[in-house]
């Protein structure tokens, strides 16, 4: 264990620490910008530069590692000096209108700015302004806020393996681009939004769907309804000051209410519908000799990939529609007749923590008639963030408040689709349950728990075993997916979440969001399971009240309608 | 030479990137890549065609332009900047007719900048094709032009 010294305090590190992980270890913040803590170092920004005793230049603290005896001074005029006109020198070349930017007040390149002290830009600007990206429905890309920090390089390539952004260009004329300079829709993006989640600044960001939802709100004629995520619920209140980990839902609830929402729905209820969908279509495809593996199908993220890269695996994939586009279409059908509406003057608005399920709403097929939406508008977990600050609300004192009906069932099994490892959970629970004809004696899949990239199990079902395999990412759906495609998968029934961590750790969830965090929603997340009275999908009374009242058997002929759907090779 | 058969000259391998880029390009008698050979490059290799891009836009001898039989670099680092006292760069211009980035309507000459070429202790310093001409004059460019369009082949 290295002593240093920071500014004139001795301190103990640990080796192999850099002075940046050293120096938060005892509690001294260094300022840094291109760094973040699931990403590659980089030290491109220069912004943690401090001054090593002995050595002439400044280094990046991000990069450069401790040793027994070594003395830095982080807080010198000279790094001071040094900080400040990098951060100018970055401001120079950055649209810093910030008012009208969405990252006004949480943005990190303005609390740098603030917090070194920047009153006037000593650098004229150099911005040479250039057209903004917005091409798709889910993301907009604009460069000039860009302050080329890598990090959303970093998190397509690294996290996703894919690697739709690069700098392009050298020197003072290089961007962070696409291949060729080619807009987000005409190359191979996904829309997961990662690098929107780890952007310090406004150079991407999800596309703004708030207006379109408060003027629906204020239309007089629009029926205007919304549906709410499993993993809202255990991370919007991080980004309204409550602390990690907290469960909202009743909250929420309240929120919308007087956000104007007419009803307030939770999207588990149509979670445990896809369960009973894709729990019956696993049975039939294990029964009658149908394709397997058979892949979910709930993630917008992974559906585009494959689409893209495995178009010779469409058919492994669920034809189920996702829990958010189940709603949909119930809403536009089943809600409209129950309640005599005409579907068009239905709005529905969903809560997602996902920036591709706006482009899942958007997808053509996704339509009750043919033409209009069955999910008019998505908003992220930002986003609502956004609309109850606007409102004025205070979230942390709302009393909580239930869920509209029939929605107000809802089970544990629908609560864990927002962790890794859930949606494969929840139908273990329901398919062993129902072919073993008795009770589960236990609840918990362990072997599919867990933060590992794939984890894999063996469940006996009927006296058979089933291998099964869960895997987050898309690099390392990318692995599972390739050896489907050799024949050497082993597995009956897999599970893709496009994010790290699932759902909790989707590209519209808080700014901020690491692994760390997202293990902790997820412990929350198991909380909220065992919590809960039913746990079991095919236990929800309301679902099966929705099959006997309305849609007929599981996988029958109207379920197949409203509630499957089907890939298209891209 | 054929796309394919650079391909193969090389292990199948993303460390060749570049060697596969500079022995396509040469063999081409425009000089530059297009975007449909860069995506090919990065489907042979498995790389994001982002980061060939990246590649190709970083270094100055690569252009996804067409260029002429003789590519005329002059460096704009420091080094030859400050040893320069007449402007490489407009003499260039003025004796071609073009602008930087141009080629000559005969397709004979491109013009272009380049990054540091090496040479900083010879500068100014102009490249063309692979040949390095250094301690630039006004009288020296004439004589290199000259010559270049004497020879057989101009």
């Amino acid at each position: 264990m290295p002593t240093i010294t920071i500014n004139n305090l001795e301190v103990r590190a640990d080796a192999g620490m850099t002075i940046l992980e050293a120096a938060r270890a005892h509690n001294f913040k260094i300022p840094t910008l291109c760094h973040y803590p699931d990403l590659d170092i980089k030290s491109d920004c220069r912004i943690c530069v401090v001054e090593l005793i002995g050595q002439k230049g400044l280094v990046t603290a991000c990069s450069t590692p401790v040793y027994e005896g070594m003395a830095v001074k982080i807080n010198s005029p000279r790094a001071l000096n040094a900080r400040k006109a990098i951060t100018e020198m970055i401001l120079a070349n950055h649209d810093a209108e910030c008012t009208a930017c969405v990252r006004n007040m949480n943005c990190e390149l303005q609390r740098l700015a603030e917090s070194t002290g920047i009153v006037k830009n000593r650098f004229e600007s150099i911005l040479e302004v250039k057209p903004v990206d917005k091409s798709n429905p889910s993301l907009v890309r604009n460069s000039n806020r860009c302050i080329k920090c890598g990090r959303c390089i970093d998190a397509c390539k690294t996290i996703q393996g894919i690697g739709v952004l690069d700098i392009a260009g050298r020197g003072h004329d290089s961007d962070v681009t696409t291949a060729f300079g080619k807009a987000l829709a005409d190359v191979f993006c996904t829309y997961c939004g990662q690098c929107s989640a780890v952007c310090p600044v406004g150079a991407i960001m999800e596309k703004d769907s708030t207006d379109v939802v408060w003027e629906a709100i204020d239309h007089p004629d629009k029926h205007v309804i919304v549906q709410v995520a499993p993993a809202i619920r255990v991370s919007l209140g991080e980004e309204l000051g409550l602390a990690l980990g907290s469960i909202v839902t009743g909250k929420i609830v309240a929120a919308l209410k007087m956000l104007g929402f007419s009803k307030v729905f939770d999207t588990n209820f149509t979670a445990d519908l896809t369960i009973i969908e894709e729990g019956h279509e696993l049975i039939n495809r294990m029964k009658n000799g149908g394709k397997l593996p058979l892949i979910t199908s709930c993630c917008p993220g992974w559906v585009r990939y494959a689409e893209h890269q495995y178009p010779d695996l469409l058919d492994n994939l669920s034809t189920c529609k996702s829990p958010q586009q189940m709603f949909g279409a119930l809403a536009k059908t089943y809600y409209a007749q129950r309640e005599n509406l005409n579907p068009k003057d239905i709005f529905v608005v969903s809560i997602m923590p996902c920036t591709a399920k706006k482009y899942e709403a958007s997808r053509p097929e996704m339509s009750y008639n043919g033409q209009d939406p069955d999910v008019d508008a998505v908003l992220t977990t930002r986003e609502l963030a956004k609309m109850i600050k606007q409102m004025g609300i205070e979230f942390e004192n709302l009393r909580e408040q239930k869920f509209d009906k029939p929605d107000e069932v809802t089970t544990g099994a629908a609560a864990i689709f927002g962790a890794t490892g859930g949606v494969m959970e929840a139908a273990l629970r329901s398919v062993k349950e129902i072919l073993d004809e008795r009770p589960l004696e236990q609840l918990e899949f362990d072997r599919v728990r867990g933060y590992e990239g794939i984890r894999e199990a063996e469940v006996t079902i009927k006296g058979e075993t089933v291998k099964v395999a869960v895997a987050h990412t898309l690099s390392q759906a990318k692995k599972i997916a390739d050896d489907i495609r050799l024949g050497t998968s082993p597995y009956a029934f897999i599970e893709v979440m496009a994010c790290p961590g699932g759902c909790v750790g989707g590209g519209g969830q808080p700014y901020g969001t690491t692994h760390e965090k997202s293990r902790e929603r997820i412990q929350t997340i198991y909380q909220v399971d065992r919590l809960m009275k039913v746990r079991k999908s095919h236990d929800n009374a309301a679902v099966a009240n929705l099959y006997s009242n309305y849609l007929g058997e599981p996988s029958g002929k109207l379920a197949h309608t409203l509630l499957h759907t089907k890939y298209t090779p891209r | 030479m054929e796309l394919t058969a650079v391909l193969q000259a090389y292990p199948k391998e993303q460390t060749y990137l570049l060697e596969i880029l500079l022995k396509y390009q040469a063999s081409k008698p425009t000089h530059h890549l297009e975007e449909d050979e860069l995506t090919a490059i990065a489907d042979h290799l498995g790389l994001p065609a982002s980061h060939v891009f990246s590649v190709v836009s970083f270094y100055s001898f690569f252009s996804m332009t067409p260029r002429g039989r003789y590519i005329l670099q002059f460096c704009r680092d420091v080094p030859c900047h400050i040893s320069d006292t007449f402007s490489v760069r407009e003499t260039l211009e003025t004796l071609l007719g073009i602008k930087t980035g141009e080629t000559t309507e005969d397709g004979v000459f491109t013009l272009e900048y380049s990054s540091c070429l090496g040479a900083c202790d010879l500068a100014p310093v102009l490249r063309v094709n692979d040949t390095l001409y250094h301690h630039l004059t006004v009288d020296k460019i004439k004589a290199i032009l000259a010559e270049i369009r004497s020879g057989s082949d101009a």
